[in-house]
């Protein structure tokens, strides 16, 4: 129950890559009510400077929670991903996610423990482009809530 | 229309926005994001795990307030971090008015040699504040 705390410290690669696409981002950008043309003009968003649209600033969820999945899956964490509450979350963008990125993830347990009978996992995403320099790092802290608290 | 980096003062507030969020934009959240948890869409689950009903996605709440500063910035590539902590989940009632989750901010910090400014919101529903240590930080020109 709630994480074995020996998953902190391990690496998960084999997330698939993804591809970022102008359709993608418009949808995300409809989703949560944005008129920000940067997000579905290609050509406001050179105008800003940028090659092509640019997505939203949390858009990076969508690429890391399927990394993260890699964590919440491994049968050695032991994790009941029904229990599972999301804490807190931080992005930090080394440059805005566009369309037309291949994104690498790669998935790091920074912190697994037991606290007062409910898991605590923070895990780090770090998103890299197609010429390995970092895009984004995404930091999210789950909790694992305990039976007995259901 | 894109803010200055020299005309903003720590102690700055933005103005504050009232944000209505329906079932329907749950269910485009979740299509959008890819997050089909089922208590944000399935009242009958999300009351037999114990929440008052459907709530909405923390990384909605968090979407919103992430439109919130880049459309105050006037460039959304600008938001060059940001972080939340989910304190309380937002209910979204079956009807057609929804629930309202209500943004604010004050610019907390600047730093002149990376040209960024700090915003901290406070975002609140129903009395209650939903979002905690939200901060962003953008780069202005």
């Amino acid at each position: 129950m709630g994480v074995n705390p020996q998953i902190a410290g391990k690496t998960y690669t084999g997330s698939p890559v993804y591809e970022v696409g102008r359709e993608k981002i418009r949808e995300f950008a409809q989703a949560i009510r944005s008129t920000d043309p940067v997000h579905t003009d290609p050509e406001a968003a050179r105008a800003l400077g940028y090659p092509d649209v640019v997505a939203p600033p949390t858009f990076a969820i969508v690429i890391a929670q399927r990394c993260e999945g890699l964590v919440m899956t491994d049968p050695e964490a032991g994790i009941d991903y029904s229990r599972l509450v999301h804490g807190e979350q931080k992005f930090t963008h080394h440059r805005p996610i566009v369309a037309g990125d291949r994104l690498t993830s790669v998935a790091h347990v920074d912190d697994a423990r037991m606290m007062a009978g409910n898991g605590r996992v923070v895990t780090r995403i770090e998103i890299t482009d197609a010429a390995g320099e970092p895009v984004a790092t995404a930091v999210s802290m789950v909790i694992i809530r305990a039976e007995e608290q259901a | 229309m894109s803010v200055k980096f020299d005309q903003v003062s720590v102690g700055d507030e933005l103005a504050a926005a009232d944000v209505t969020v329906t079932r329907a934009d749950l269910i485009r959240y979740a299509g959008a994001s890819g997050d089909f948890n089922v208590i944000h869409w399935n009242e009958r689950v999300a009351t037999s795990v114990g929440l008052p009903g459907v709530i909405a996605h923390g990384m909605y709440t968090m979407a919103l307030g992430g439109r919130y500063v880049s459309d105050w910035a006037g460039d959304a590539g600008a938001v060059v971090q940001y972080g939340v902590r989910f304190t309380n989940p937002v209910p979204v009632p079956d009807d057609d008015n929804g629930a309202t989750v209500t943004y604010s901010g004050k610019v907390t910090a600047t730093d002149e040699v990376a040209r960024t400014v700090t915003v901290t919101l406070t975002v609140l529903s129903g009395g209650q504040k939903v979002l905690g240590k939200a901060i962003a930080v953008v780069r202005l020109p």
